[in-house]
């Protein structure tokens, strides 16, 4: 009982890293290795706007959200269109600027202990006789509002279409008059938001740390192969996958094992069926 | 031209689906050591896909495919060229940052070429360098011009059919399955192809032409097959596969027969 | 060669001497010798003189991890830009290699003779093997796992505590003197170097650089991709795992820091910087970075920042290189003239 809860909440957080990754990568085949970076960067910017400007929490919440959305679009616009299509540059850079920021947050004295997210509602439950407080309830909630909202998104509104229509055939979308360029930047906005809403849901469980930004990299990265890059549904289903892989790790062998199944899942995938469980095979056939 | 007994390459049944639809159902044929097989059919009839995987670029769904009574069906693509069967590339497929002869010092550094000799032997005689030059020559590349020593990202799509050509040809190869090679060229270019294709066939390679260049199509070739919606309708000499009746609805449509067998 | 701006362009042609040089007439005459063999002559002897020069231990220390660096650019560059393989595992070649020497040198007790050319080709038989089911994967999907490799070998080292664990392996025979040292791994540097520069304008570079440009034309050459691929792979990561070797008998040390990024980031950044695609560029760029990051040691993760917004600059506005661009500059002229 303890393993289905935990590795449930595990796997929604997994899934909150993964879908501005998936986002992202969908839309305009960007890898943003940025992502880690922007994650930590959501976390210290609403901790600037509650600890250090006094703001009222839900308003930093979303200030920061927009600020993250903004960075990241800005991101896109002053770099990233500059080198799209081409593949390396495209990881080297992103991961450049990752780096850039991770490091530049290290040393602007953004570590330690001290950092933390208070906690959106205090206190715990019990359920079947497990323990769990509400904050990692509400993790669950969120997450599940998420994929929501993003699949309502995606399917009912224009812009959301119109990313859809990016991600399935850039070219086709082109010529009915979608930017793709317009689309990727909206993506990257999107993908930052999503990722600095993961930090603020799931940062109150801990501290902010420099340090996670690479991790959440790797387990975004992680869900999105398993998933099949470019398959947001599939990278759901993927969280799920790891998430309780590693939870029966952890409980079975020890917490040292648990950025091992990441890393394992996604050597494995690459080796065994690149497109991912649920990518599209189209990609990676030979075209001759 | 009647065509030799035995069989070189033979293809049963060759099927291919991609995703539940079928692009080949049950395509079968024989082909004889020297002679020209003309593939036709209209667009996305399944042509390049049958050569795809006669050659090993796609894996078959069904269906065997035999050169000289060996299964080569479900053998790596490289492992087939480097029996002979090779193939030329309808999109064009050369290695645009090399010059176009150091294009062809790939395939004279093969295992086929080394072990045999390449084009008629000159692998193992000179160094590769020269040889790719004397078969660029062979195949209308002016030695003593600028032309073979271009970077391929600089010339024109004649000359890049032609280099398709040669590297087939640098692997000495005994069955060469030609891509619409004249597709993309001027008249005056197909002109000075037709005679290069004759020429090959003298030598004794065998060729399947997939044209969409009827004319000169049936000028070189002594059987034609017709292809559509993956399956074969038809098979035979130029005049009998014009006659059918389910080749001029399914394909051409009346005019269009009339008008290339005035010409032909 | 031309770019437009405004009203102007700018037209480049190549020197009289350029063109004179090429070929055979290069033997003709000193100076078309001379221009043909000044920039190596100045770039070996440079390398070569530079311990020599250096002020202190500590910068020939400096000199000797940028010589790691400058391998591990070299193998990148190799890989990368003849090969089409974009490997981002430095990491993974310097640790396997590392780990490889460290076991041999403490528990064998082999001498760092013995144990560099053996961890050589041992840990590049290793890297390859695992990387051999990765062959097929192109573009970021083998980015991907070769960033991974060393992120889980380093984790997995963690986990179940083997070779030191955490704490590393220590005790590691350093070398005879420090001119053995510096001497040992700028040869090395130099033998590579110009290696893989002959390597690469031989038939069987042309075979890699076709893979690179074209693969199915290849396997249509009746050549097996995966074999060249393999064997490239296999060259790369022997470059890496012999500065991986050299690295632990260095800091006498191997340790979990042998996976870190930095042996895969950097390299690549040396390598923009140099000019990919140039093999003398990586080799130059890591001569440029290793000793500004070695400056800025000061300011802490500061530097870290510093050389990932450089290569940032590098790849957004000179994606080229200083090795391209003085080539350019080199061999020849620029003027601009009105259109």
């Amino acid at each position: 009982m303890q393993i289905l809860i935990y590795g449930t909440i595990n796997s929604v957080a997994l899934a909150l890293f993964a879908l501005g990754f998936a986002l992202v990568y969908g839309v305009s085949r960007l890898p943003n290795f940025a992502h880690g970076a922007l994650y930590v960067l959501g976390g210290f910017i609403t901790w600037t706007f509650v600890n250090s400007l006094g703001l009222n929490y839900l308003v930093s919440i979303i200030l920061a959200l927009v600020a993250n959305g903004i960075i990241g679009a800005l991101i896109y616009q002053f770099v990233l269109i500059r080198i799209r299509g081409m593949e390396i540059s495209e990881i080297i850079a992103s991961y450049a600027m990752g780096l850039a920021i991770l490091e530049g947050l290290r040393w602007g004295g953004f570590k330690g202990m001290t950092y933390m997210l208070p906690a959106f509602i205090e206190g715990s439950t019990e359920i079947a006789g497990v323990p769990v407080d509400y904050q990692r309830l509400l993790v669950v909630g969120i997450g599940a509002a998420v994929v929501t909202i993003l699949w309502l998104f995606t399917h009912y509104t224009r812009v959301g279409l119109a990313l859809r229509g990016v991600a399935q055939d850039e070219r086709a979308a082109m010529m009915l008059g979608i930017d793709s360029d317009r689309m990727a930047l909206a993506a990257m906005g999107f993908g930052s938001m999503l990722a600095a809403m993961a930090a603020i849901v799931l940062l109150p469980l801990g501290s902010i740390v420099v340090e996670a930004g690479y991790n959440v990299l790797i387990l975004a990265i992680a869900v999105c192969i398993v998933g099949g890059l470019g398959s947001w549904m599939g990278a759901v289903l993927a969280a799920f996958i790891i998430g309780f892989a590693q939870i029966l790790t952890v409980v079975y062998l020890g917490a040292h094992y648990q950025m091992v199944v990441a890393l394992s899942a996604i050597i494995i995938t690459l080796i065994l069926r690149p497109s991912g469980l649920f990518g599209r095979q189209k990609e990676l056939e030979e075209r001759v | 031209m009647s065509a030799p007994s035995t069989p070189i390459l033979q293809v049963n049944q060759v099927t291919k689906t991609f995703g539940g639809i079928s692009a080949l159902n049950e395509v079968s044929f024989d082909l004889h050591a020297g002679e020209i097989l003309g593939i036709i059919g209209p667009n996305g009839s399944g042509k390049t896909t049958l050569i795809n995987g006669i050659t090993g670029f796609i894996e078959l769904t069904a269906g065997e495919v035999f050169f000289r009574g060996e299964k080569i069906s479900g053998k790596p693509a490289h492992k087939i060229a480097d029996m002979g069967v090779t193939r030329t590339f309808q999109i064009m497929r050369p290695y645009y940052s090399l010059p176009a002869y150091k294009n062809l010092v790939i395939p004279l550094f093969s295992p086929r070429a080394k072990r045999t000799g390449g084009w008629r032997g000159g692998g193992k005689l000179g160094d590769r360098n020269t040889v790719s030059i004397d078969i660029l020559e062979e195949l209308g590349f002016e030695r003593e011009s600028f032309v073979p020593y271009k970077k391929a990202s600089n010339l024109p799509t004649g000359y890049l059919k032609r280099m398709e050509l040669a590297r087939c040809l640098a692997l000495n190869p005994e069955i060469i399955i030609c891509d619409e090679v004249f597709s993309g060229l001027s008249m005056s270019e197909i002109a000075s192809m037709v005679p290069l294709v004759e020429r090959l066939q003298m030598e004794g390679i065998t060729l399947i032409m997939i044209e969409h260049r009827l004319r000169e199509l049936f000028r070189v070739a002594n059987r034609i097959m017709v292809l559509n919606f993956g399956e074969k309708l038809i098979e035979g000499t130029a005049e009998e596969v014009m006659a059918d009746e389910k080749v001029k609805e399914a394909y051409f449509g009346s005019e269009a027969v009339e008008e290339v067998m005035d010409h032909a | 060669m031309k770019e437009s701006t405004g009203q102007r362009r700018k037209e480049r042609l190549d020197r009289g001497i350029k063109v004179r040089s090429e070929g055979l007439y290069a033997l003709m005459s000193w100076r078309e010798l001379s221009y043909l063999f000044f920039p190596r002559l100045v770039l070996i002897g440079g390398i070569l003189i530079l311990p020599l020069v250096v002020p202190s231990m500590y910068w020939q220390r400096v000199i000797s991890i940028v010589c790691i660096y400058a391998l591990l650019a070299l193998s990148f560059d190799f890989l990368a830009h003849y090969v089409g393989l974009v490997s981002l595992g430095g990491a993974f070649f310097i640790g396997t290699g590392g780990y490889l020497a460290a076991i041999l040198n403490t528990s064998f007790g082999l001498p760092p003779l013995l144990t560099i050319p053996i961890a050589t080709l041992l840990g590049a038989f290793i890297c390859t093997l695992l990387l051999f089911p990765c062959l097929p994967l192109r573009g970021v999907y083998f980015a991907i796992v070769t960033l991974m490799y060393p992120l889980l070998l380093a984790r997995v080292i963690e986990a179940l505590d083997i070779l030191g664990g955490t704490d590393g392996i220590l005790g590691i025979e350093s070398f005879a003197n420090r001119w053995v040292e510096q001497y040992f791994i700028i040869l090395i540097v130099l033998f590579f170097l110009f290696g893989t520069r002959r390597l690469v304008n031989q038939d069987i570079g042309l075979v890699f650089r076709a893979v690179k440009d074209n693969d199915q034309s290849v396997r249509a050459s009746g050549i097996s991709i995966t074999y060249y691929k393999t064997i490239a792979v296999f060259i790369s990561s022997a470059i890496g795992c012999l500065a991986g070797a050299y690295l632990v008998h260095l800091y006498m040390w191997a340790g979990l820091s042998t996976f870190a990024l930095d042996f895969s980031i950097l390299p690549i950044a040396a390598t923009v910087i140099g000019g990919a695609g140039t093999l003398v560029g990586p080799v130059l760029g890591a001569f440029i970075l290793v000793p500004i990051s070695e400056l800025l040691r000061a300011f802490g993760t500061l530097r870290i920042v510093f050389y990932a917004l450089i290569l940032l600059a590098f790849i957004i506005f000179r994606s080229e290189g200083i090795m391209v661009y003085g080539q350019r500059k080199y061999h020849q002229f620029e003027k601009w003239i009105k259109v």
